[in-house]
């Protein structure tokens, strides 16, 4: 029964991700251009998911870390010169740095706490960008003339062509997809799921919860980092208003709509905040009305989400037959 | 000498708004343990409300100035009060027995309701309110200058917060909030109605928002849909800096915040004003949690 429903959901996935593949075929630039920000924003919920779908911890200050990765990119490209994609593991640990010296100190409030603290955080963030903190981002105006990335000496132009940026994002995603999934069936990702639903037991069985806490706020950022040097890249130039309150909104709205600790569901949530207004163009300024009475709605309905994550399952069949556990019993 | 002066007047006004504001955050979160992220919005309804209703009535040229501006902040007070009531009914009620933080996310998503339709039905750009509806001179205490407008902000503010005090203190009704505050099981069994307190709780502190909205519509003069946002969170760092679920910890906050922000402004860095506030949030939950005057709000760890 169960194995039948895993080929359904399956074969599911598989004829999605071929919808995708081919999608810029029969798209104009425009609706091929509202596919990468669906991949960036899916790609940017998967790494808050980390921290507040498996971590439980509310944080809403996720746009701080997406933007110190994207401007430790335009910084380090404009005055350097150093090509775009070599930049991406290096903003992605400017952003974990800066995670981890944040979350140190807030990681052990409570719930709503953290929440305010991370807005203030990310308000901060905008606040210092918009004042030209340390005279290298640029104030207000932002930071002009970032490069397109190379894929081996092949310029990719995400704005002149938004189909060559796809598939760039797409290997991106699906590589976030394949290490987000392994994380998640890790000792770490079951230790996360442990400590959110029990903190006490947690700790109690020996996990140390919150040094996992940070661990999760740290690898969220360091994502969040490397999706921002691809969105830098991307549109070329950037300024403070893509990084603010709001974007950590929708973020979270990403998260919690679509169910939060489920991959399947992070990734239908970025469709449809991301793409489905698309598709509605004339209902384009009551979008966020429809969304706010769609969390109050949710939270009332089905609080865990469209797709909710699914409990793990461990064959019965296959433990008993391991080999070394009955080793250790005689 | 004189610019301090200014920038105390100056914090001590705008303290007082906090405060009020702050008293919405505190209250509801003394007795439900939320946090009310909705509140600030109902602050800018207020400010819109009394907008709409002044031009369209006319009070303050029928019926005289004062009583007319009397007359419109009850109204607003009111209304928004109202409002408040539905909000509770229509977002958090069906989550009483939910965890918190489910209804901290309905409230977030109630913020951006009413942050849009403010937005939809009076358009996106700032709002004026008519001039000269509050005195603009300027009184001289030994030599230093003192506007009068800030004098009837903080007056009008302090006077509220002192109602509500005596209110909470003094009345039967006002010992069954503090009783449901402390345990809300223990209330019931003594034969208090808890649902009719949460409702006196989401109708005071919203009207006592709306208030705030009319009075930062009267003394600055122009309002926007998304100010709650910003408001909202200085208050509750004003409610937190006093220690949230108190009062007094509140009018404390917000006149200490306010005064804060205003000499930073003045002292440290006009363009670091909006930040000053989130600082004091960030260093008061990390330094002291439980506020100058209240209860422990970190997870024992």
């Amino acid at each position: 029964m169960s194995f039948n429903g895993n080929k359904i959901r399956i074969g599911i996935y598989m004829a999605i991700a071929v919808c995708w593949l081919t999608a810029p075929f029969f798209l104009n630039n425009y609706q091929t251009d509202v596919l990468n920000n669906i991949a960036i924003y899916a790609m940017l919920g998967l790494s808050l998911n980390i921290i507040l779908g498996y971590g439980g911890m509310f944080h809403m200050g996720h746009a701080a870390f997406f933007a110190v990765g994207a401007y430790t990119t335009a910084i380090i490209n404009t005055t350097y010169g150093i090509p775009v994609l070599w930049l991406l593991p290096l903003s992605g640990l400017a952003a974990g740095l800066f995670a981890m010296v944040i979350a140190r100190p807030i990681i052990h409030l409570r719930g709503d706490y953290l929440l305010i603290v991370t807005i203030g955080m990310v308000e901060i963030v905008r606040i210092a960008l918009v004042n030209n903190v340390f005279g290298i981002t640029g104030g207000a105006n932002g930071i002009f003339g970032i490069s397109s990335p190379q894929v081996f000496g092949y310029p990719i132009n995400g704005i002149v062509n938004p189909g060559h940026y796809f598939y760039l994002l797409t290997a991106f995603l699906a590589f976030t997809i394949t290490v987000f999934y392994l994380l998640e069936h890790s000792r770490f990702g079951r230790a996360l799921k442990y400590l959110c639903s029990d903190s006490v037991a947690a700790e109690g069985s020996g996990i140390d919860t919150s040094g996992y806490k940070l661990w999760a706020f740290v690898i969220g950022a360091f994502w969040a980092g490397m999706v921002g040097t691809l969105y830098a890249g991307k549109i070329t130039f950037i300024s403070p208003e893509s990084f603010s309150f709001w974007e950590s909104v929708v973020m979270f709205m990403i998260v919690i709509l679509g169910g939060a600790g489920s991959i399947p569901g992070v990734l239908l949530g970025a469709f449809l905040i991301i793409g489905l207004p698309e598709l509605f163009q004339e209902l384009q300024q009551y979008r966020l009305l429809i969304f706010g009475i769609a969390l109050v709605a949710m939270m009332i309905f089905r609080p865990q989400g469209i797709l909710a994550p699914q409990p793990h399952t461990y064959p019965i069949d296959k433990i008993d037959e391991k080999p070394d556990d009955r080793e250790v019993a005689r | 000498m004189e610019q301090f002066f200014t920038q105390l007047t100056n914090g001590l006004a705008v303290g007082g708004i906090y405060a009020l504001i702050a008293l919405g955050y505190t209250m509801v979160y003394g007795v439900l343990k939320l946090i009310n992220f909705a509140h600030g919005d109902l602050f800018s309804i207020g400010a819109y409300l009394g907008l709409t209703l002044l031009v369209s009535l006319g009070l303050t040229t029928h019926v005289g100035g004062v009583v007319g501006l009397l007359l419109l902040a009850v109204m607003v007070m009111g209304l928004v009060g109202v409002i408040g009531i539905l909000l509770d009914r229509a977002a958090y009620k069906p989550l009483r027995t939910s965890p918190r933080l489910s209804a901290v996310v309905s409230a977030l998503g109630a913020s951006i309701v009413f942050s849009n339709t403010l937005m939809l039905v009076y358009g996106p750009g700032l709002k004026v309110y008519p001039h000269g509806l509050l005195p603009s001179q300027v009184l001289y205490i030994f030599g230093l200058p003192v506007p009068v407008m800030r004098i009837i902000i903080l007056a009008t503010s302090l006077v509220l917060m002192i109602g509500l005090y005596v209110f909470i203190q003094k009345t039967r009704t006002g010992t069954a909030i503090r009783a449901a505050a402390i345990d809300q099981d223990a209330a019931r069994l003594m034969g208090i109605n808890v649902d009719r307190v949460i409702m006196l709780v989401f109708f005071i502190g919203p009207a006592l928002g709306g208030a705030a909205g009319l009075m930062v519509g009267l003394h600055y003069g122009q309002i926007s849909f998304s100010m709650g946002w910003i408001y909202g969170l200085k208050a509750f760092t004003a409610a937190i800096l006093g220690g949230i679920g108190n009062i007094p910890g509140a009018m404390l906050g917000g006149l200490l915040l306010g005064v804060i922000e205003s000499m930073g402004a003045a002292y440290i860095s006009n363009a670091w004003k909006d930040a000053i506030a989130f600082f004091v949030l960030i260093l008061i939950l990390i330094v002291r949690p439980t506020g100058l005057l209240g209860e422990r709000v970190a997870e024992k760890i």
